[in-house]
């Protein structure tokens, strides 16, 4: 890691090398609150490149397949073990419903989830790696190379 | 328990024990001494090894003992455990773990506070991360206790107490001087031998009933004395409507919680890239899920095995089940097979236990080193290093969970460990959600929303049934009991969303918006990512 503002004297003491730098890069360095005591050497440009990536199309491209998988899937998953909790302590009943020798419904519903959770990680990983890696990687790259370019960071 | 038993079984936990202190001794021989190798171990895991790393720190004893136990005890009620555990780390997948890979250092705040004033946010993250691994230690140091009484056989209360300490002051060991380096090695090789137990009892139940589960469950049933009703829900929960809001409370609390729990999103930031945070936490997940469905068919054969009549008399709350259950698979008391298998169990819960607070301490000395120390120290003051701040404070947080597990000791673990995830959900779920997710999230909202979750979680489980008021209290003797559920997960959780929203709104701060685009974009791609 390495940082622009070596002249800070606080630069030394791994105290303030945890606290200041949150972001462990130099172009962060602006966002850090003003109270904390960095000199105003780095460009406010640098803070701009993240606005700039975030209203290019590219980001937003990668920003919308990530939701469009994960809220749906997270809805989906967090409301089928809700129900079937709900359903275990209300409807006890139903869940004591026998389906194959000593397996009843509530047996099948928690091996249900367990199988869904396995599903579900499954396909994540799969979107994950075919529609999203690699334009983010592309992003990234981009990125670091516009704040090193503009910063004169790094 | 015969004096076998208990040689055994010291003899396999001091193996264990040596060869831990030895993984400590042979990672700190190359100390640099810096906060990235002393909190991440440097980034340079594989995903593999921290897949492993993930589930050793997540298959605690409360799991392996407490919720077979429970699965002994009440039967399908057990199982809401397994579930819910499994089914968290769906969130854990799909909303954090890749973007907190990617926008944090070393703890929780770190992702919060990018974006907002950072003293009161630190403050308040660290706060209540803190709140979440002590009530998580205290879970384990029980765990612990019990464990020790059915080995000594129940004999003297003072070599239980020992025990507590003794384990306490080996987590501080390995902690401050082997960092997460060792803490990490620890956790793999407790998740393998774990995982080994496991298959082998779950194999053994199995091959008593010639594989056939129809059988093992139904003998479950009719040793149970509920008959079919031991296979349905109901038996734990199943009574008036505050018991059945407990479930559904405790549920919520389970599924989103482990998002929130400081040692969980630590292990994070040891790999390089999201990628491999990602990839980790898919091991993690077929791991945990494996021996989720094992603890299941340990449970019900416990149950069909031993009774639950014969668990209950060994212990209240179930704690002791697994290892019942592996004295009679091994052949019953007296024999050899049956010694050794129960001296392995005993054993590898031990280990389980050591790596597991090890984590949580970790976590929480980072909290507090990197979160409270950092933001509350005076200006003035002469600096200190922080790693040596961390370790100081691993050596505060040991004391104070000793304290709390001999205070605790006839609690059942899976039960505090739901309490401790009751927590994490209420406090640290919803301000690192919003933080990721929500343009317009300030730093008054994020405060609300840490101490809005927090304080209600925690004064909720002081008015339960759960420390005063009923018999099995943590002081039965007085009644302040105003609040009827045991886990407050169901009012908590909502009310650390609600205050983060109320919080945010009611702020005249504009947020920042290119702070927000620096989170979002470095969440998404990694850029910049330490």
């Amino acid at each position: 890691m390495q940082r622009s503002n070596a002249g800070d004297v606080t630069y030394d003491d791994p105290w303030y090398d945890a606290l200041a730098s949150g972001w462990g890069e130099s172009a962060a360095a602006v966002a850090l609150p003003p109270a904390r005591p960095e000199p105003a050497a780095a460009p406010s440009a640098a803070a701009d490149i993240y606005l700039e990536v975030q209203r290019s199309a590219a980001f937003q491209e990668v920003r919308r397949r990530y939701r469009r998988f994960v809220v749906p899937g997270a809805a989906a998953f967090l409301l089928w073990y809700v129900a079937y909790v709900v359903t275990a302590t209300t409807l006890p009943g139903l869940m004591a419903r026998p389906v194959a020798g000593a397996v009843n419904a509530g047996m099948l519903a928690g091996l249900g989830q367990f199988l869904t959770t396995f599903l579900l990680t499954w396909a994540y990983v799969r979107h994950a790696r075919l529609r999203r890696d690699r334009a983010a990687l592309e992003l990234r790259w981009d990125t670091q190379e516009m704040a090193r370019g503009r910063g004169g960071a790094s | 328990m015969t004096t076998d038993h208990r040689t055994t079984a010291l003899l396999l936990f001091s193996a264990f024990v040596a060869v831990t202190l030895i993984i400590t001794t042979w990672v700190s021989r190359h100390r640099q001494g810096s906060a990235e190798e002393f909190y991440a171990g440097n980034r340079l895991f594989s995903p593999m090894e921290n897949g492993f790393a993930i589930a050793g720190d997540y298959m605690s004893a409360a799991s392996f003992l407490g919720i077979s136990g429970l699965i002994a005890l009440v039967g399908y009620d057990g199982m809401l455990y397994s579930v819910g555990f499994l089914v968290a780390w769906l969130v854990v997948l799909f909303l954090v773990a890749e973007l907190v890979r990617n926008c944090g250092r070393f703890t929780l705040a770190d992702v919060v506070a990018a974006r907002m004033r950072e003293r009161p946010v630190r403050i308040a993250a660290g706060t209540s991360s803190v709140a979440v691994s002590v009530l998580y230690l205290v879970a384990q140091m029980v765990g612990a206790g019990s464990l020790v009484a059915l080995l000594l056989g129940g004999t003297g209360e003072a070599v239980q107490a020992w025990t507590v300490v003794g384990v306490g002051a080996l987590m501080v060991i390995y902690v401050s001087l082997g960092g997460m380096r060792a803490t990490t090695w620890i956790q793999i090789v407790k998740a393998v031998l774990l995982l080994g137990g496991t298959v082998t009892l779950t194999v053994l139940v199995l091959l008593r009933f010639h594989g056939d589960v129809n059988r093992l469950l139904h003998t479950a049933a009719e040793r149970s004395g509920h008959g079919d009703a031991f296979l349905a829900p109901g038996l734990a929960y199943g009574g008036d409507w505050t018991a059945r809001f407990d479930f559904i409370s405790l549920g919520l609390a389970l599924v989103l919680g482990t998002a929130g729990l400081p040692h969980i999103l630590s292990r994070f930031y040891t790999v390089p890239t999201a990628r491999a945070a990602r990839r980790s936490v898919v091991w993690a997940i077929g791991l945990i899920g494996g021996f989720y469905l094992m603890t299941i068919v340990l449970g019900f054969g416990a149950a069909a095995l031993i009774g639950p009549d014969a668990v209950r008399a060994s212990h209240a709350s179930g704690n002791t089940a697994v290892p019942l259950l592996a004295l009679d698979l091994g052949g019953g008391a007296g024999t050899t097979g049956g010694t050794v298998l129960f001296a392995v169990v005993a054993a590898v819960a031990f280990a389980t236990i050591l790596a597991v607070v090890a984590g949580i301490t970790l976590a929480s000395s980072a909290s507090v080193a990197h979160d409270l120390y950092a933001s509350l120290r005076r200006p003035g003051g002469k600096p200190r290093s922080e790693v040596a701040v961390a370790r100081v404070a691993a050596v505060g947080i040991g004391v104070v969970a000793i304290a709390l597990g001999l205070l605790a000791r006839d609690l059942n673990v899976a039960f505090l460990v739901g309490l401790a995830f009751a927590v994490a959900a209420s406090a640290n779920l919803p301000v690192l959600l919003y933080s990721l997710f929500w343009r317009g999230f300030t730093t008054r909202g994020a405060v609300w929303s840490v101490y809005g979750g927090l304080i209600p979680a925690v004064v909720l489980v002081l008015l339960s049934p759960v420390v005063s008021g009923s018999p099995d209290s943590l002081f039965p003797g007085v009644d302040f009991q105003l609040f009827p559920l045991q886990n407050p997960g169901l009012v908590s959780v909502p009310l650390g969303f609600l205050a983060g929203w109320l919080g945010t709104v009611t702020s005249t701060e504009v947020p920042d918006e290119a702070r927000h685009a620096e989170t979002e974009v470095r969440s998404l791609t990694g850029a910049g990512a330490a």
